[in-house]
């Protein structure tokens, strides 16, 4: 076991700092890890994990701050920079390619070449070779990687990087998405390496795995480094801690009284699809219902199931006692369902038309009437000005404005269809403070005129802030529900599946 | 991020018409100069009701173009409707009607059909509408045995010929001319329409378009039967104007193209102006009478439009770095 | 995790091959029902000389689609191709080597401008190809208005007519081509560069390929092929033919052979065996409407409608793939 800074570091991290856009992500952090050690690092969603292991390898250069890589300061150029260095990143979205097999996805960049052509046999034994040496089960080289299962494609990747002859493996959440056995033989492979004297950066959700499998924890929140513990000397409720209790200064506006909870809007009973397993719920007129959980837990899957994106195959859903069924999002605002997604680049926005006819679109895309036009584009004229849009007019390009006028521009898209069920799914995300409080209100005014609200959201405090009950997903299923007032290690430790241990 | 936005200070709006009209100024001034006769009443009056069908198409490829996707087979769609035109008409004037209504359905129906392969069967829009190059070329020569059959009637042929005569100053005023200013009214105004911003929307985000109730698929396949029926207004003007040919429609689609690119329009939707398209078309014609004026010759035309597709795609491809 | 069986790699015979064989003995039913022959040593001629010049530019497409590019200047650059060797052999043997070298170093050329303005300046490759081949479309419309030029009499006798049997040298050539395309695709680092960089150019970006230069030798090698399928028709034909490309359709239809041959429009899928037997049923098609005497009309309605139902077949087979 080392200590910080100990002069036989593998890879030592001094003051790291990077901003986005004014924003900054990581704030002054240190971290090391030594040969044949495994560093968990653990935080929230956007403590700023995937920026700190992109630093690392090569993704993003620090701002300000040192990387040094096995007693030298580096500053990598790109992936395959930091790949040359020694430094091997597993991740979370596999990077391989389902069409090639095998031995062709580890050999890709570097393939061996015998008189001119690449050398198919020697690709083959090496590969054979790499999988000996992880002491994993034997995976075909020949096989296409696309008929293997996510088990086993993690292996590929684990591969793939050690056939650079990696030094420092980096792994983003390797068993996100593993069944339990799976994990427990990745578990077996992570041990195996370090034995081997490589050192491992283990990026995780599953606490228990992390207790079972590091040496060191490092906790990160907000971007800063909160504390690093040899993994003997703490436990689960510290780490807990750690990760939360930020104050909740935040501006909320006021929760709803249970008296005014108004006819029950939305039922789903049994609801499941590929990505959703018993989904049982139920939204009330006049309630914000919080939906907490890891990523890909299934919270945007159930938003997207509801509005009919990617339809629950099997359950009911009822509307306002009536059975519907969604089975597309036309069909899902026919009903009076509405959406806000999180990707407002990809799926919120039309980035070159206007204000104007962002806002409209939805309406537009439902009416065909030619009647009261004119009515509408004042009506929505006056809502973009209730939800406060700073714009040069109404007639700008909405891809000049900031993200949270572009959102606010999105609510007022849906606020004049006048939902009866509203999906919300993280309607903050990237916007500055003021447009938080503006977003904070429409959905709670939303609420007060007689909407069921469902909001996802990876910031607690918010979660907390605004609902008036909290479902929390893991695993594609509702793992539990805590009330208003609960705290931020309730939540967590539902998601994080910890509640065994507390 | 602050609410004091980083507004561009951009004095022209992208896409708008300013730029087209500038270049065209620039070929005015040059036409003034080299021949001067051109800007009379007279032949600047015949001009525009000889660029008329090229102004329509373009305005046809607008539609399809700002949705995101590319019609090919406008060119063909003139040929065949000319030359089935003629055959059906035969000479016979009491047939021009009929087969006026016929030419405009067939060839909104071809549109249809473009659009309901590439919606539906997912199918390129190159590939869909090349394909229906190759059968309507096809088709067409199988029907005549080779060589266009019959004639156009008198008054087919009118609508691309005649003119209001003794017009104060004016003089001559194609009915061509008044067609087009008629649809390019219809035009604008369609797209200032739901429909119109639903279609640029679609251009410019399929999947925000579809999570906000359009229905993306027949949103694109009505751009196509606009095209379609472009064509076909287009053929009868055409066909009016210099008779009965296969070479009737030939590479109009690429100028039509060129000329909605020319327009300020992007290649692969979500900006730019009907105005633009036509006014881009206008100006394809001026350069290409200009070049005439210089003694360039004919042929050259596709090479020139090689040039200007790939100098604007390089060009708005240089001004936004992102993607 | 090792309890689990594994499929071996999809590299067995393309399904084409199945749809050739369906095609070709469906067509000599109905040719000799209709009172013919289909697979006598004229047609079986025939069929090969049209396979190995449409063979030629699909090659050399595969490789472009395979990167997740596209070529729709391949005809322009036939007709040209066609044109600078007859000229410059202008009827002289000595001129052959030279010609045939000029006509393949201007088609390197065009390929390497449409690589370039592809790979550098990001513009689409539909309209990077479309936009360079109609500039030789001008330039082929302002310099010729019917053949010019004469190819060598030794080129003609050697690639336009001589024989080995039914099968004449220009299709020996074609399966040499192609085999140097497989090999390529299989057994070269480019190869494998190309499939990554159409199958995913992030993960090819990440693993340390250079996509830029891929995609620009792809681009060289697809006009290269055409090029060479110019030589060929220079020597079938005798003479350059400044619209041999465009009447052959040489762009759709080397296209519709790579897309029925199983190889990805999307790139990062496919190979070189699939898109020879998709060349093979479009000349099978060909053999068969002629010996039904079809019409060149006719015939060209029907390929207009075979082009794109295949590309609508596969198009929902990968959408049919993704959902699973």
């Amino acid at each position: 076991m080392t200590t910080p800074g100990d002069v036989g570091s593998l890879l030592d991290l001094r003051a790291v700092t990077k901003s986005f856009l004014g924003v900054r992500v990581l704030d002054r952090v240190d971290l090391d890890v030594a040969p044949g050690e495994v560093h968990a690092v653990v935080g929230e969603n956007g403590a700023g994990k995937s920026t700190l292991m992109k630093i690392i390898s090569g993704g993003y250069a620090p701002d300000e701050g040192t990387v040094v890589f096995a007693g030298e300061a580096r500053r990598f150029r790109g992936p395959r920079d930091a790949g040359r260095a020694g430094i091997g990143i597993i991740h979370q979205e596999l990077a391989l390619l389902p069409d090639r097999t095998v031995a062709e996805n580890i050999h890709l960049g570097h393939e061996p070449v015998r008189r001119g052509l690449v050398d198919r046999r020697e690709m083959r034994a090496r590969t054979s070779a790499l999988f000996a040496s992880m002491g994993a089960g034997p995976v075909p080289a020949d096989a296409l990687v696309g008929d293997l299962g996510v088990a086993q494609r993690q292996l590929v990747e684990i591969a793939k990087a050690l056939a650079l002859d990696a030094r420092l493996l980096i792994m983003d959440e390797p068993t996100a998405a593993l069944a339990d056995h799976e994990a427990e033989l990745l578990h077996a492979l992570v041990r195996r390496l370090r034995s081997q004297g490589i050192g491992l950066l283990y990026v995780s959700h599953r606490l228990a795995e992390v207790f079972a499998l590091s040496d060191r924890i490092t906790v990160l929140k907000d971007g800063r480094r909160v504390t690093t513990v040899p993994t003997a000397q703490t436990t689960t409720n510290q780490l807990v801690r750690h990760m939360v209790g930020r104050d909740l200064s935040g501006y909320y506006p006021g929760r709803a009284d249970p008296g005014d909870l108004g006819p029950v809007r939305l039922t789903v009973q049994g609801g499941g699809n590929a990505k959703l397993r018993g989904i049982d719920l139920r939204l009330r007129a006049g309630e914000v219902v919080g939906v907490g959980g890891l990523q890909g837990s299934g919270r945007s899957a159930l938003a997207r199931a509801l509005f009919g994106v990617t339809p629950f195959t099997s359950g009911v859903v009822e509307l306002e006692n009536r059975p519907i069924r969604v089975a597309s999002p036309r069909a899902a605002m026919r009903a009076g369902i509405a959406y806000v997604s999180e990707d407002r680049k990809g799926e919120g926005i039309t980035a070159r038309q206007s204000v104007l006819d962002n806002a409209l679109l939805a309406g537009r895309a439902l009416g065909g009437a030619w009647t009261g036009r004119a009515a509408r584009v004042t009506r929505m004229r006056g809502l973009l000005d209730a939800v406060d849009v700073r714009s040069a007019g109404t007639d700008q390009e909405i891809r000049f404005l900031s993200g949270g006028n572009q959102q606010k521009v999105v609510l007022a898209r849906w606020l004049a269809l006048g939902p009866r069920v509203i999906l919300f799914d993280e309607p903050t995300r990237g916007i500055d403070v003021g447009a938080k409080a503006a977003v904070y209100d429409v959905v709670r005014r939303l609420a007060r005129d007689g909407a069921a609200v469902l909001m996802i959201s990876s910031d607690l405090p918010e979660l907390l802030g605004m609902s008036d009950r909290i479902i929390v997903m893991r695993e594609g299923r509702i793992a539990g529900q805590v009330p208003a007032g609960a705290s931020e290690a309730d939540v967590v430790a539902l998601a994080m599946g910890a509640v065994a241990a507390t | 991020m602050q609410d004091t936005l980083p507004r561009r200070a951009l004095p022209v709006r992208a896409g708008g018409p300013l730029p087209i009209l500038a270049i065209l100024g620039v070929l005015l001034v040059l036409v003034a100069i080299r021949q001067p006769d051109f800007l009379a009443p007279a032949s600047l009056m015949s001009f525009l009701g000889r660029s008329a069908p090229i102004i329509l198409l373009a305005a046809g490829q607008y539609f399809v173009i700002v949705s995101g996707e590319f019609d090919l087979s406008v060119g063909s769609l003139v040929t065949a409707e000319v030359v089935i035109a003629a055959r059906l008409i035969d000479g016979d004037p009491d047939r021009t009607w009929p087969v006026m209504a016929l030419v405009l359905v067939s060839a909104a129906f071809v549109g249809l059909v473009n659009g309901l392969i590439t919606s539906w069967l997912r199918v390129p829009s190159f590939i869909t509408t090349l394909g229906m190059l190759l059968i309507l070329v096809g088709a067409v020569y199988l029907w005549s045995d080779g060589s266009p059959k019959g004639e156009l009637s008198e008054q087919f042929r009118r609508f691309g010929r005649r003119a209001v005569e003794d017009v104060p100053v004016l003089g001559r005023v194609p009915y061509a001319l008044l067609i087009v200013l008629l649809l390019a009214v219809l035009a604008t105004v369609l797209m200032r329409s739901d429909f119109g911003r639903i279609l640029v929307a679609v251009g410019d985000n399929p999947r925000a378009a579809e999570l906000s109730g359009v229905r993306v698929g027949r949103t694109r396949t009505i751009a196509f039967v606009l095209s379609g029926c472009a064509a076909g207004v287009a053929a009868i003007l055409l066909g009016g104007y210099s008779g009965v040919s296969f070479q009737a429609g030939s590479g109009l689609e690429f100028s039509a193209i060129t000329a909605v690119v020319l327009g300020g329009v992007a290649l692969g939707g979500g900006r730019g102006s009907v105005a633009g398209a036509m006014l881009g078309a206008l100006t394809l014609e001026l350069l290409f009478a200009l070049m005439n004026f210089f003694g360039v010759s004919g042929t050259v035309r596709p090479a020139v439009q090689g040039a200007i597709i790939l100098l604007a795609v390089a060009v708005s491809a240089a001004r936004s770095p992102s993607r | 995790m090792s309890a689990l069986s594994f499929r071996a790699a999809r590299r067995t015979v393309p399904g084409v091959y199945l749809a050739l064989v369906l095609t070709l003995a469906i067509g000599w039913l109905v040719v000799v029902l209709s009172g013919g022959t289909l697979f006598t040593q004229a047609t079986v001629v025939s069929l090969l000389h049209v396979a190995a010049g449409l063979g030629l530019v699909a090659v050399g497409q595969t490789l472009v689609i395979i990167g997740g590019s596209l070529d729709l200047s391949v005809a322009y650059v036939v007709s040209l191709s066609t044109l600078v060797a007859a000229e410059a052999m202008n009827g002289s043997d000595t001129a052959l080597l030279p010609g045939v070298l000029l006509a393949l170093a201007v088609s390197a050329g065009i390929g390497l401008l449409n690589g370039l303005l592809i790979a550098r300046t990001r513009i689409d490759a539909f309209i990077a190809t479309l936009g360079v081949g109609l500039l030789l479309k001008g330039y082929l419309d302002s310099g010729y208005d019917g053949p010019a030029g004469a190819t060598s009499p030794a080129l003609v006798q050697a690639l336009g007519y001589q024989r080995i049997g039914p099968v004449p040298m220009s299709f020996l050539l074609l399966a040499a081509v192609a085999a140097g395309a497989w090999l390529t695709l299989r057994r070269t680092r480019f190869g494998h560069h190309l499939l990554a960089v159409g199958g995913d150019p992030e993960v090819a970006r990440l693993s340390g390929v250079r996509n830029d230069r891929v995609l620009v030798a792809a681009h060289v090698l697809c006009s290269l092929c055409a090029g060479l399928a110019g030589v060929y028709l220079a020597a079938r034909l005798g003479s350059g033919a400044p619209r041999v490309g465009t009447e052959g359709i040489y762009d759709l239809e080397s296209i519709a052979a790579v897309v029925i041959g199983g190889t990805a429009l999307a790139g990062g899928r496919g190979g070189v065996a699939g898109t020879v037997g998709g060349v093979l049923l479009l000349a099978g098609l060909d053999a068969v409407f002629n010996q039904l005497q079809l019409d060149a009309f006719a015939k060209q309605v029907v390929r207009g409608v075979v082009i794109i139902g295949a590309v609508a077949v596969y198009a929902r087979r990968v959408i049919g793939k993704g959902r699973s």
